[in-house]
């Protein structure tokens, strides 16, 4: 279902994505109530938040950090002078009738971000950013349709956490790049700290706006309406969502001929079930927001010094990690993408290791192997992690040495994992004593002995007859190496008189 | 500057306030004199005056992130027209 950047559409398609995500701060944007989720209805509100007469709004310090952490990451400029303004409209689950945002000096504009699919599936696409402001979140109205009530509810837990919009212009070309766009979107907000970016929970939320450009036969270029799709409720379903609206808008191109000014912009639903957008009611007048100056709030002024120490205090983002992981480790940019989108903690867990085992391919094999399987399996995270970098340092470094092959240092360490006990142990336990060279000489010289046929194949030219001995050797001493039982036993037979 | 009926007619929409013919025609009166007299203000040259962002002079006004407790759930709702002890009830919000 994955559409690439089609070059061979007779259209290009023409993306641009509105991001919102709430911020990881303790509390509300501009009250001291808690700023969190799953908790109980309309048990984190106050005078402030409900919208009460008298109440007055005070902006949270953090909530400004971290919105101008994530801008600067997003190379956005940063406004020395930023102020909020009222957004008017009528919504349940809005309680003061107008929300607090930011209209016409927003804190952060210019800035952009790449999207890079590690696969090679589209060249890199770097999107720029149209602007970043800071506003406050709306509640939750719900309606169960199915029981049939008249009423809709509304908590308004989620009246007033602090929201960040990211708004992209429109360059993005593919679904695919859409999507990718977004995992790197993620990813940096994820490092930043700035959000949890949970799409489930809400805390990231997306709107794609989309249309064609369709070349005519004179060389004219045919655009075809915009639609905003809303809905979204995961990154798949964005690019779903996308997919199908584009083939959608070129039939309908096709069959109206309708195109970009005859229209108004029309706002389509995702309906993931049914897999389609569906258009959606026109808000009468939705437009018409009447913005003006917040007068409960005073504008913020970052001195030039204060911006430059905000830029300096930025931690690698994603992209400047898999760079290094793979100038660092020599591992391929497809191995730093998979660690990397772990999470920095998963990063810093196979750094550790590689250092340890002093060969970052190897502990990138066995991170995206053994490590990242486990984590799969049993849906934790690495600092959940039974065994430390220094335990699987310890079985590698085994392996490397020749005490037992991959596979039976693979079984020792899932026993580390489900037991907890260190490689020692677990070797011990298992009967799995490093065989030592004259125990392995005397075994190999058995072999041969017992087994005529093959010494004859291989002095016959036919190296490949030594595998026979393997299985063989296994059956006396599974904790023979292999690879040492195959070297050794060839070594023998070359010692051999001639036949 | 003054206004039209259809600019009161928008606005009182817009602010969900359902006006009669008489105040309809009462407001866009009174509205106009009102915009009349703010629109002295185009007589003055203010090309080098910085738009006002705030009346106070002041800025960089925060608080600390630091959690203090909400009111409980029965008072938040306390005021409500309709709930049912956990939620404001409301006329339906259907679709979108
Ligand atoms: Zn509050």
């Amino acid at each position: 279902m994955s559409e690439s950047t089609d070059n061979t559409a007779p259209y290009t398609t023409v993306i641009g994505l509105e991001v919102h995500v709430q911020l990881l701060t303790k509390t509300k944007l501009f009250c001291s109530c808690e700023n969190r989720f799953g908790a109980p209805p309309n048990t984190l509100t106050c005078p402030v938040c409900l919208g009460l007469p008298g109440s007055l709004p005070v902006m949270n310090r953090e909530a400004f950090r971290l919105a101008v952490r994530a801008a600067s990451a997003l190379d956005c400029t940063i406004a020395e002078f930023t102020k909020w303004d009222r957004k008017n409209y009528f919504y349940p689950d809005l309680p003061k009738g107008y929300q607090i945002s930011q209209f016409d000096l927003p804190f952060s504009e210019h800035g952009q971000l790449e999207a890079i699919d590690p696969k090679g599936g589209f060249a890199p696409r770097t999107v720029r950013i149209l602007r970043v402001h800071l506003e406050e979140d709306a509640g939750k109205s719900m309606h169960d349709e199915a029981a049939g009530t008249a009423d809709s509810r509304i908590d308004l837990n989620r009246t007033g956490t602090p929201l960040l919009e990211i708004v992209s212009q429109p360059d993005l070309r593919s679904a695919a790049e859409a999507r990718c766009w977004l995992g790197e979107l993620r990813l940096l907000l994820v490092y930043l700290g700035v959000s949890d970016c949970n799409m489930q929970e809400g805390s990231l939320r997306v709107d794609a706006n989309v249309n064609l450009h369709i070349p005519r036969a004179d060389g004219s270029l045919a655009k075809t309406p915009i639609v905003e799709i809303k809905n979204m409720n995961s990154f798949r379903s964005v690019e779903r969502a996308l997919t199908y609206e584009v083939a959608r808008q070129y039939e309908e191109w096709q069959a109206t001929g309708k195109e970009l000014g005859s229209a108004p912009k029309q706002t389509r639903g995702w309906d993931d079930a049914a897999g389609i957008t569906r258009g959606q009611r026109h808000k009468e007048e939705s437009s018409d927001y009447r913005y003006f100056p917040e007068p409960d709030l005073v504008p913020v002024r970052l001195t030039a010094d204060e911006i430059a120490t905000i830029r300096e205090g930025m931690p690698e983002t994603p992209r400047a990690l898999r760079q290094r992981l793979a100038d660092t480790w020599n591992i391929s940019a497809y191995d730093a993408d998979v660690l990397v989108g772990q999470g920095r903690e998963l990063v810093a867990y196979f750094e550790a290791l590689a250092k340890l085992v002093d060969d970052g391919k190897v502990a990138s094999n066995w991170m995206q192997q053994d490590v990242l399987r486990t984590l799969n399996d049993r849906g934790i995270t690495i600092d959940a992690f039974p065994v430390p970098a220094e335990g699987l340092a310890d079985v590698i470094g085994r392996v490397k040495k020749g005490d037992f092959d991959t596979s039976r240092g693979r079984d020792i360490f899932a026993e580390m994992i489900n037991s907890g006990r260190s490689a020692d142990e677990v070797v011990a336990e298992m009967g799995i004593a490093a065989v030592g060279e004259d125990e392995l000489m005397t075994l190999c010289r058995e072999l041969v002995a017992e087994n005529p046929k093959i010494v004859a194949d291989v002095q016959s030219g036919k190296q490949q007859a030594a595998g026979g001995l393997i299985g063989q050797a296994k059956k006396k001493n599974p904790n023979v190496n292999p690879g040492k039982v195959r070297e050794l036993c060839l070594k023998i037979i070359g010692e051999l008189p001639a036949p | 500057m003054s206004l039209s009926r259809d600019d009161v007619a928008k606005v009182a929409a817009l602010a969900r306030l359902a006006l009669s013919e008489d105040e309809l025609e009462q407001m866009t009166r009174e509205l106009s004199k009102i915009v009349g007299f703010v629109s002295l203000l185009e007589e003055l040259d203010t090309s080098d005056v910085e738009p006002l962002a705030h009346p106070l002079g002041t800025t960089n006004v925060f608080r600390e992130d630091e959690p203090a407790p909400s009111l409980p759930v029965e008072l938040a709702i306390a005021t409500a027209p309709k709930q049912d002890g956990e939620c404001f009830l409301v006329p339906a919000v259907l679709g979108d």
